[in-house]
């Protein structure tokens, strides 16, 4: 590190000397420019995906048969270009982010609260109840993802509600397992204890003492979550099991476009860099957080 | 005589270890009459934390509790949890010894004592806080309306262990139990937070069990005092019958090895020789501290001597009171 970075660095530790722990945090997290960058990455794409088909004059469903399969180009507004089917790509690829992106933070959201709460009270509770809730954990991380999702699929058809369920249900397993960890160091520390002996109950004790001090690994891990879910979305999709047509999203995009790529590439090209640059965002982010939230990094 | 405080009658505790276990009290019985102070001394392992655990319910759950805690009339031991988080904190309440992790990171000493006023009388947050507040300046925490906000980070541990002991207090209990509180902290502070926290008790009434290994603090606080080892009671008298009249060789030598301003300096500070027995491998047959006494005879070898009452205020264990010594 330079030696302006570190006196820049001196000067954020001594300013941060009167905040609590997550001002701090924030204030570490903020001085991290690549975590900062992810930010302003994601919050593009978030924007894309939201103002984007208010953007264009063209919708999503509607083919234009007189230009089929056109490269980018500013000519009838196809920024894109358009697909097999003459539809607008700029629009397409924004519809798909505004479903990528909500399967990613909705499944990592619920895969976090079933994660979170189960660890804790498995972690906190201990014993025997601990000992067959994370068995159960280990059963279910036994068996092979996609093999699953296949079978749901195959069984009740295919729907987007599945795919965040199936996703949702084997996200949290990890969760689970890392807050367990986390509550088991938690709960050995005198302030539980002392809540202990204040009369403080179990469920108090959990929600308000221990939850709070095992979330920094889990929002680390629910920033990777989320790209990961999405790389599942687009596999899934890329199979043909995960959105139906006209809906689409950054996976179905992806797949189609690569069957076209020798005679449009970019068909290919865009939605996979989107998708690469929102991994890249959230991974930066998720750097970022673990850094900050990283106490060691004080001193 | 009405039923005292605290009446604590054959307390045991065992912990199971992989290889037997360990007898980590053994058959302490003791009462405790609303409004005095108790101290409890003795070395580390001698079983004197444990015993205000098990008064406390707090034992973890590898522990085996027998005996009989009666409680302002309640019985402890077997008690349901729920049972005991209504009465913790709000009739009963512990002082830990290191300020430093006993309080939540994460939250302002503020809501912290707030939390416990709401958990036990579900007041509204306004008379939450103003009850916070009083019990911040009652243990002269300066300038209590900006400190309310800040985490625990901010405070000394001098502070800090303030904040825990307004913690215990907020809620006026009957008995607070002391588990060391002052050991983590600095000797120029430990005298301070200790005559404040002597305030504080004696403003509020409550009945105080100190537990320490510092005779000192026991003599200036404490009505009573009860010396352990190995798990058992040794000796149990009044502060100044204990003090100046100590029938028990192991008390004797505790006091000895105590040092004084009026001493002349020596070389080597007096100790007691050897080590307390080991209470994994089973209780010793005879009186525990017989390998370690100056004026052991053969029968403290086999015979384990009992508690005797010496005067009404005054008990101890040794077979050389027995012979009328």
């Amino acid at each position: 590190m330079s030696a302006t970075a570190l006196r820049e660095r001196d000067a954020l530790v001594e300013s941060a000397a009167g905040d609590s722990p997550g001002r701090a945090a924030w204030r570490r997290f903020r001085a991290n420019r690549t975590a900062m960058a992810g930010v302003a990455l994601l919050a593009l794409i978030t924007l894309f995906a939201i103002a984007g088909p208010w953007l264009s004059p063209h919708d999503m469903e509607t083919n234009d048969w007189e230009r089929i399969q056109i490269a980018p180009t500013l000519e009838q507004s196809h920024w894109f270009g358009t697909d097999a089917n003459g539809r607008d790509l700029f629009v397409r690829v924004a519809a798909g982010a505004r479903l990528s992106l909500l399967i990613g933070l909705v499944t990592t959201g619920v895969a976090v609260l079933i994660g979170v709460l189960y660890g804790a009270v498995a972690g906190y509770v201990g014993g025997r109840i601990d000992q067959w809730m994370m068995r159960f954990v280990d059963v279910l991380y036994a068996l092979p993802l996609f093999f699953g999702i296949i079978i749901l699929v195959t069984i009740f058809g295919r729907n987007i509600l599945l795919v965040f369920v199936a996703i949702g249900c084997v996200e949290w397993l990890t969760i689970a397992r890392i807050v367990r960890g986390q509550t088991l160091s938690v709960k050995q520390m005198e302030y539980v204890e002392a809540a202990r002996s204040l009369g403080a109950s179990p469920s108090r004790i959990i929600f308000r003492h221990v939850v709070p001090n095992v979330l920094g690994p889990v929002i680390v891990f629910s920033t990777l979550l989320v790209p990961t879910v999405i790389l599942v979305e687009s596999f899934l999709s890329f199979l043909g099991l995960g959105v139906q047509e006209p809906q689409t999203s950054w996976g179905l995009l992806i797949s189609q476009g690569a069957s076209a790529i020798d005679s449009s590439p970019w068909l290919l090209v865009i939605p996979a860099a989107f998708l690469a640059a929102t991994m890249f965002a959230f991974n930066f982010i998720g750097d970022g957080l673990r850094d900050a939230l990283d106490p060691r990094d004080d001193s | 005589m009405s039923e005292p405080l605290l009446r604590v009658r054959d307390l045991s505790v065992r912990f199971r270890a992989r290889r037997g276990s360990v007898h980590a009290v053994n058959g302490v019985s003791f009462d405790l009459v609303r409004g005095r102070s108790l101290g409890i001394v003795g070395e580390s392992g001698s079983g004197k934390s444990q015993t205000c655990f098990a008064i406390m319910g707090l034992l973890p759950q590898s522990a085996e509790c027998t005996g009989s805690v009666r409680f302002e009339g309640d019985e402890l031991i077997g008690a349901p949890r729920r049972t005991l988080d209504r009465l913790r904190g709000q009739r009963m309440s512990l002082v830990f010894q290191d300020p430093m992790t006993s309080l939540t990171p994460h939250r302002t000493v503020g809501a912290q004592l707030c939390e416990i006023v709401r958990v036990h009388d579900g007041a509204s947050a306004a008379e939450a806080r103003r009850r916070a507040l009083e019990i911040m300046e009652r243990v002269r925490i300066p300038d209590p309306e900006r400190r309310f906000d800040q985490y625990p980070f901010e405070f000394s541990g001098g502070m800090r262990q303030r904040i825990v002991i307004a913690a215990a207090l907020i809620q006026r209990p009957s008995l607070v139990i002391a588990d060391e509180p002052t050991t983590a902290l600095d000797v120029t502070v430990q005298a301070e937070v200790l005559r404040t926290f002597k305030a504080v008790v004696e403003h509020a009434g409550t009945s105080l069990i100190l537990v320490t290994h510092d005779l000192g603090v026991v003599a200036g606080t404490c009505d009573e005092v009860m010396v352990m080892y190995a798990g058992r009671v040794v000796e149990h008298a009044d502060t100044s019958t204990l003090f100046a009249a100590p029938c028990h060789p192991y008390t004797r030598a505790l006091l000895a090895c105590r040092p004084g301003l009026d001493s002349k300096p020596v070389a080597r500070m007096p100790t007691i020789e050897g080590r307390p027995p080991d209470l994994a491998r089973g209780e010793p047959l005879g009186c525990a501290f017989a390998p370690r006494c100056s004026v052991a005879t053969s029968v403290c070898e086999h015979s384990r001597p009992g508690l005797r009452e010496l005067t009404q205020t005054h008990r101890a264990a040794c077979h050389l009171l027995e012979a009328g010594q």
